[in-house]
């Protein structure tokens, strides 16, 4: 199958790129819009405020989650808060700059056009945001507060204390259910995607599983909307919640979507760290704490004295030593590799030894107690919870985790997939943040996807399509859930010895030792058969408990672990055929002789989009063919990234 | 991780099980040791759960999603709390250091009319999601908004507002309440909008649509004994009830009127 990789950029200079494109795009009818079915399949960020917009516009919108209320979807869990170019502060801000950041941070493997218009689109979801009543931090005048992050030298940050994700979605979320209220979305929670119906070359409707009753359902539609998050849980341990799942992006992968740098994961520099082996997944510190905590590690190996018994002499304040000008606000992918760096050489704390302090007590001597209290006081209260240690009197013990993907389904500037009709929004796309994404960014994105861009692409695409009427009768639809019946019924009637946990485990162990923070060829080419060994451990072992007619956790879960056994894979060729470090993407055999990143633009600078040539079972030895998009780089200068 | 460290907790577990809707439920008696006690609690159940799996026996069903106390999915009474015996505390960030080797520990999930069990310890709360349909939110599309340092907010009043807004819709509330009512859940939803002045232009209907969706969804009145507020996760305050309670009868009022 031929893939088509053209990003269809609109032409003019990048300000006017967006202002073009809307100009020139084809409008729906007011009146014809609610002829126009659209299904939005997850109510995070992006799917929330999709479905609000596009209810509010007037199309008949179908609104699918896993979740029990559309509320609970994982943009809930965002902490530190959301970039805009407001330049409220007066500090030098602009979209220019907000762009160029977020370019930098990336390191040169975004869409330039796309990460112009993110930043163009930024201002107006704080004011949308503010208009619903997200109640940001404020100032003792009543204007809105900011506070800087990492990558930025300005502080563009607007936040809810450290539970600004769950303020930004309850605000897309209560938009949405007045549309539900209003009959023009029509609501189906604890669904689960299935597959994607595709029908003469266009996505036409998904096939879900009701996961109260095990029903399965099918979908029809004239366009589909996946906005179903990340696969860092991929890593078994992350800072997802446990129901994140690549499966919906997976089987729209599998029905012809090419999935774009699926190696480019996010491994965040501060989270609580491991602790034992019943443990589930790790809790992320966030971010914005390095507007006032210190990373440090003494600069004694074996030293086992209390931190607070440490002189400062005899402290390695690391991030600051190495990158003076941003200190401990140097973007993730650096903070966390600098971590790393300092357990290997043996200077972790913690009873394992792998972990590094983040400290705040001359923050808490500048600004007292109160002042931090103000900022993070869920974040000190969620530590002192988890380890049972009060952050306010002894630093906090942190290391990195797995946090985001910027990798996903591939999109064009419309964030329409290689399947026509088949749109991705938010973290489930691979658009905005190269191979790094800065620290409030993801919000941005996700609510700019779907408040602003989608609400204009759709339109765009459904005026300017042919889409003839389709129901659930035709035997596309009858076949997709027929397979998806099948799959259940095998998964049931292998009756092995293992969970769906405990296979997932192991995914986890070899993508986090051969596919996390450092890759080489020898790992990744490991890597690639051992996963290949726990799919089949997997679909010979595999024990479901339970029937498929309620609701059945495990059912769900060995689903979706097959889908990650899947996704390991081609994470892995994709890091194996990227022959360069960049960004999150560190192959140690691309380095300079300080542990920097060595980008190679002559040959990579690309997305790599790949399409799935194998068969449904993943069996044949060639699975996937890599096809690339070059990008082009007419503003930005590419320079080597320093934060020094 | 903890300073108190043991891995040998070992618990008398009595757990609520209902296979659907239909069936009726009853408890069931699980012995289980070797839980550490830096686990969290639901790190403590997926371990019983790995043995039931393992003996050929069907897991006990939850919800759960973030496990960082946000998402507002964990729905079980622990020693007849919501949530358990830490305040301010949701199921998946109560650790077991909070017991000692030995304890028996009864789990059942939220009872209430309006939270018909779904399986074990799932409820179905969407009889929220039908309060907030009703009237919890500001009536503006995407697009028509004004600049946002237009409409200063006071530091003060943005707290409160906050404060408020910062309920997970876990339900622990109705839950912890003698009359299962819903009246901290909506209480919190009206006040962080009614204290902002973009939520103004509606204050009043939203009240009323509020209440009469949440008393239609069979939620009880007001038991006036401040459970709710000490059962929740996020530490609502009781006093938002009794703002609730000035801003129905006044909205009541301008409606005869």
């Amino acid at each position: 199958m031929a893939i088509n990789l053209d990003s269809k950029t609109p032409g003019g200079s990048l300000e006017d790129k967006w202002s073009n494109y809307k100009f020139d795009m084809k409008l729906v009818n007011p009146a014809n819009k609610r002829k126009h079915t659209v299904i939005v399949v997850g109510t995070g960020l992006a799917g929330a405020s999709a479905s609000a917009t596009m209810g509010e516009l007037g199309y008949k919108v179908k609104t699918f989650c896993i979740h029990e209320s559309p509320r609970r979807a994982h943009s809930i869990a965002a902490q530190g808060g959301i970039n805009a170019a407001k330049n409220y502060q007066n500090d030098g801000d602009s979209v220019y700059r907000l762009f160029y950041d977020t370019v930098k941070g990336g390191d040169f493997r975004s869409r330039e056009s796309n990460v112009y218009r993110l930043a163009e689109i930024s201002p107006n979801i704080i004011d949308q945001c503010v208009a619903q009543g997200v109640p940001f931090a404020r100032e003792y005048g009543g204007t809105l507060a900011n506070r800087s992050f990492g990558g930025a030298q300005v502080s563009r940050t607007f936040y809810a204390r450290g539970q600004t994700g769950q303020q930004l979605l309850l605000g897309a979320y209560q938009s949405m259910m007045r549309q539900v209220a209003g009959g023009n979305v029509e609501l189906h929670t604890r669904r689960e995607m299935l597959d994607l119906v595709v029908i003469d070359g266009q996505a036409r409707g998904i096939v879900v599983r009701n996961l109260r009753t095990g029903e399965l359902e099918t979908h029809a539609a004239d366009a589909v909307i996946l906005a179903t998050g990340g696969y860092g849980n991929v890593f078994y341990f992350s800072t997802n919640a446990k129901q994140s799942n690549v499966t919906a992006s997976w089987r729209a992968h599998k029905k012809g979507a090419a999935f774009g740098n699926p190696c480019f994961t996010q491994i965040h520099p501060t989270c609580i760290p491991f602790s034992g082996d019943y443990q589930s997944k790790l809790t992320l510190m966030s971010e914005s704490l390095r507007n006032d905590g210190r990373c440090w590690v003494p600069k004694k190996e074996g030293d086992t004295r209390p931190p607070e018994q440490i002189p400062e002499n005899e402290r390695d304040y690391y991030l600051e030593r190495i990158y003076p000008s941003y200190g401990n606000l140097a973007p993730r992918d650096v903070a966390s590799r600098q971590a790393k760096y300092r357990v290997d050489e043996g200077l972790g704390v913690g009873p394992t030894k792998t972990a590094v302090y983040l400290d705040f007590r001359d923050a808490v001597a500048r600004v007292g107690q109160k002042g931090i209290e103000e900022k993070y006081d869920n974040l000190f209260a969620m530590y002192a919870k988890i380890t049972g240690e009060d952050p306010y009197k002894s630093p906090m013990r942190i290391y990195p985790a797995v946090h985001y993907t910027m990798g996903g389904l591939w999109v064009d500037y419309n964030l329409m997939s290689t399947i026509p009709g088949l749109h991705v929004l938010g973290e489930a796309n691979f658009s905005d943040h190269g191979a790094n994404r800065l620290g409030a960014s993801a919000l941005m994105q996700g609510l700019a996807d779907g408040y602003f861009v989608i609400p204009y692409t759709i339109g765009n695409y459904i005026a300017a399509t042919k889409i003839g009427h389709v129901d659930t009768n035709h035997d596309a639809f009858k076949a997709a859930k027929a397979a998806a019946q099948e799959r259940i019924d095998k998964l049931l009637n292998i009756k092995g010895k293992q969970t769906a946990d405990e296979i997932h485990r192991k995914l986890g162990l070899v993508m986090w030792e051969q596919v996390g923070m450092a890759r080489n060829k020898a790992g990744l080419e490991t890597a690639i058969r051992d996963i290949g060994k726990l799919r089949e451990e997997f679909w010979n072992d595999i024990r479901v408990s339970g029937d498929a007619d309620n609701l059945n956790p495990e059912l769900e879960r060995a689903g979706r672990v097959a889908d990650f056994l899947e996704l390991g894979e081609l994470m892995a060729r994709d890091a194996l055929a990227r022959d360069e470090s960049c960004g999150g993407h560190f192959r140690e055999e691309f380095q300079t002789s300080d542990g920097e990143a060595t980008r190679d633009d002559a040959n990579f600078s690309h997305v790599a989009a790949w399409e799935y040539t194998g068969d449904p079972g993943i069996t044949g030895a060639k699975n996937w063919a890599r096809h690339t998009e070059p990008l082009t780089f007419d503003r930005v200068h590419l320079a080597t990234r320093s934060y020094k | 991780m903890g300073g108190t460290n043991s891995t040998n907790l070992k618990l008398k577990l009595k757990v609520w099980r209902q296979k659907n809707p239909q069936s009726e439920g009853h408890f069931e008696n699980y012995d289980v040791d070797s839980i550490s006690s830096d686990a969290s609690f639901l790190e403590m159940l997926d371990v019983v759960n790995n043995k039931l799996i393992r003996d050929g026996k069907d897991p006990i069903a939850f919800d759960h999603d973030c496990r960082e106390g946000i998402c507002g999915s964990c729905s079980m009474v622990i020693n007849g709390n919501p949530h358990g015996p830490q305040k301010g505390t949701a199921t998946c960030q109560l650790h077991m250091r909070k017991f000692q080797s030995g304890d028996s520990i009864t789990i059942e999930p939220f009872r209430a009319k309006s939270f018909p069990v779904i399986k074990d310890l799932a409820v179905d709360r969407s009889a929220f999601d039908r309060i907030i349909a009703s009237g919890g939110y500001v009536s503006v599309n995407a697009g028509n908004a004004r600049d946002a340092n237009s409409i200063p907010v006071p530091k003060a009043k943005a707290e409160r507002a906050f404060m408020s807004a910062a309920c997970i819709a876990c339900g622990a509330c109705v839950a912890a309440c003698s009359n299962s009512s819903a009246m901290l859940f909506v209480s919190a939803k009206v006040s962080h909008l009614g204290l902002l002045p973009q939520g103004d232009p509606e204050r009043e209907s939203r009240v009323l649509k509020m209440m009469r969706t949440m008393e239609e969804a069979g939620f009880g009145n007001c038991s006036n004994t401040g459970a709710c507020s000490l059962a929740c996760p996020k530490e609502i305050s009781f006093e938002n009830i009794a703002d609730l309670n000035r801003e129905f009868a006044r909205a009541s009022a301008k409606e005869r009127a």
